[in-house]
């Protein structure tokens, strides 16, 4: 027995609360959060989602100050809790991002006030559509208030995700912050079959293609004998074993984050689940799970197959073409205010993919590297996502939303602000100067270009003049048309117009001064290996 | 026996797990098809373990399986609730979000 002891010691492992503290801050509280929604009942029922609420916005801004604070003291670069999450630049740098815009867009899960005293998500998820059971929870206007702790664990999945430092970490993270998504995909208060479908496609597909993130984590152990993404760098250095093992690792891994991203081949379900999903959660995910996938691929792709830049980099520039040219005319064609904002942010990805094809990493003489070109335009174009959903709630006719882009003719007849907040945003992804977004094309085009991908940025500066089309042809509906008769502007509370105000205010801000966010963006712009 | 055989038994019920998500209509048998897939990279996990002289992978398979666990909450609520609305749990009767 004594000689078997030394294999079977296990080093009791530690873990450092302070550098952790954001991550498990937000656990934490959607822990706490379940335990409230299942033990408020009777009067205090009522008071649930308040709380809840309460949980949701003091456990993000704690968490936000700890990150800021984190950065502060330690200034970035270490492993901690085991060797498990990576704590560099850019970690801080998406943590803070993923933690900024999952306030804004967790704010509008709040508004009650534009339903009639009832949010965005059903009454009774488990009631039939049209049931009896439906009514009754309408009338006692009962409130599914389990999309708080939902939420709260899915942006904890989130932040693990970017920071994860081995392939197991990674996967896990990648199903903690999905499921949680598909549950809330389904849980639309108007529109409930459309809702549930999208929920179930979501989850297939998602499901679907974790399998092949998987198989590809499976095969990249095999080729280097462990999930650190360092040990995978060296075995892609100094190979023990054949290659075939390496390509088809890459190619399934790559397969399964680019789904979660949104790039062409992968993309179909974006524009079904953004346009049945709750607004509100459309919003969420438009531009959280997107960072959060781009973080983690940019990781996995420089830290890991960095050295075989060469294998991948012609493929990721082919897809990022085609993501760009079908998104940008697939939204061309559409009808639907939210199927059109689902392609256009297909076809922004497609824009964030040319900064990882060029693959810069450390550019001398301070220029922005390919993450901090990357994460300067996912904050545009997040001010504009969450700002735009935020007004796609406030534009309403008797039923709920009017999605319609008939009924948005003439809005701003009936309400100048919204419709210029609109434009504004719709301005800010189309790239016009003085917005976030031209700034970010700016920055991820000149990215791709150090890399020494100029006809992509060729071909991306042509895309995204058929792009503005999209958008003009919006904003032409809502200044120059008759006013539709049927729709109207919605009566809402701050919860929706704050995410509205911060969005302008912040779209303008990152276009007139950029150097506010490129600064700490190019500061903490590049991985630790 | 060689451990190459389970990793090319793995991957053709990977293959035949992934056709099945892609031909079979009902939710629920396209689901397990999922199931199978994870299942597979499980047995590539622990074959790579022995192969490669240490515990980590198998390790490993221990995490897929509880993800898989949860996964199937999740999917088995959301294709209860699909059943539940429409009597039907095919995938093809499921396209309504069409434009």
């Amino acid at each position: 027995m004594t000689s078997l002891l030394p294999l079977y010691q296990i080093t009791v492992p530690t873990l450092e609360f302070r550098q952790l503290a954001p991550v498990l801050l937000l656990f934490g509280a959607a822990c706490v959060g379940v335990l409230v929604d299942a033990l408020m009942l009777g009067r205090s029922r009522r008071f649930r989602s308040e709380v809840q609420m309460g949980l949701v916005l003091g456990s993000i801004v704690a968490a936000l100050v700890y990150t800021v604070y984190n950065w502060r003291v330690s200034g970035g670069g270490e492993l901690v809790a085991m060797g498990a999450l990576m704590l560099d630049g850019p970690t801080y740098l998406m943590w803070s991002l993923l933690l900024f815009f999952g306030l804004l867009a967790v704010m509008l899960f709040k508004e009650e006030k534009l339903g009639g005293g009832a949010n965005a998500f059903a009454s009774s998820a488990a009631a039939i559509p049209g049931s009896v059971d439906e009514a009754e929870a309408d009338r006692y206007r009962l409130e599914q208030t389990e999309i708080f702790p939902l939420t709260l664990f899915s942006l904890t999945g989130m932040m693990v995700f970017v920071a994860a430092n081995d392939l197991l970490t990674l996967f896990v993270a990648l199903e903690v912050f999905s499921l949680p998504l598909y549950l809330m995909c389904g849980m639309a208060r108007r529109r409930r079959l459309l809702s549930q479908e999208a929920a179930l496609k979501y989850f297939l597909l998602g499901a679907f293609s974790s399998a092949f993130f998987l198989f590809g984590v499976a095969l990249l152990y095999g080729y280097a004998g462990a999930f650190d993404l360092r040990a995978i760098d060296a075995a892609v250095s100094n190979p023990v074993y054949g290659r075939g093992l390496l390509y088809a690792g890459l190619a399934m891994l790559g397969m399964g984050l680019l789904f979660k991203i949104g790039i062409v081949p992968f993309a179909n379900w974006i524009p079904d689940v953004y346009m049945g999903a709750p607004t509100p959660l459309t919003g969420l995910m438009a531009i959280c799970t997107k960072l959060a996938a781009f973080g983690a691929t940019m990781r996995v792709f420089f830290v890991a197959l960095g050295g075989e830049a060469w294998t991948w980099q012609p493929i990721f520039a082919v897809l990022s073409l085609l993501t760009m040219v079908v998104g940008s005319v697939m939204a061309l064609t559409q009808h639907d205010v939210k199927r059109m904002l689902a392609y256009s942010s297909i076809a922004h990805a497609g824009f964030i993919l040319t900064a990882i094809t060029g693959a810069n990493q450390n550019v001398p003489g301070g220029q922005p590297t390919a993450v901090s070109s990357a994460m300067f335009y996912l904050a545009a174009y997040g001010l504009a996502t969450v700002g735009a959903f935020a007004v796609v709630t406030l534009v309403r006719n008797a039923a709920g939303e009017e999605n319609d882009m008939a009924g948005w003719s003439g809005l701003a007849a009936k309400n100048p602000w919204v419709a210029g907040a609109m434009a504004l945003f719709l301005l800010s992804m189309a790239g016009i100067p003085l917005t976030g977004g031209f700034m970010g094309k700016w920055m991820v085009f000149s990215s791709a270009w150090f890399g020494g991908y100029w006809w992509l940025v060729v071909a991306g500066v042509l895309t995204s003049l058929v792009a503005a089309f999209i958008y003009l042809r919006l904003i032409v509906t809502m200044f120059g048309q008759a006013p539709a008769r049927t729709t109207f502007v919605g009566d809402a509370s701050y919860w929706t117009w704050i995410p509205i105000i911060v969005g302008a205010l912040g779209t303008v801000v990152l276009g007139v001064a950029p150097d506010l966010v490129l600064g700490p963006a190019t500061m903490l712009g590049s991985f630790l290996r | 026996m060689n451990p190459e055989n389970y990793l090319i038994l793995a991957a053709i019920l990977f293959a035949i797990a992934a056709v099945g998500v892609l031909v079979r209509r009902n939710a629920l048998i396209a689901f397990m098809c999922v199931e199978l897939m994870l299942n597979s990279c499980n047995l590539v996990l622990a074959a790579f373990a022995q192969m490669r002289g240490n515990l980590d992978g198998q390790v490993a398979a221990f995490f897929v399986m509880v993800v898989a666990a949860a996964e199937v909450v999740v999917g088995l609520a959301i294709v209860m609730m699909i059943y539940r609305t429409r009597r039907s749990t095919s995938v093809d009767d499921a396209n309504l979000l069409k434009l």
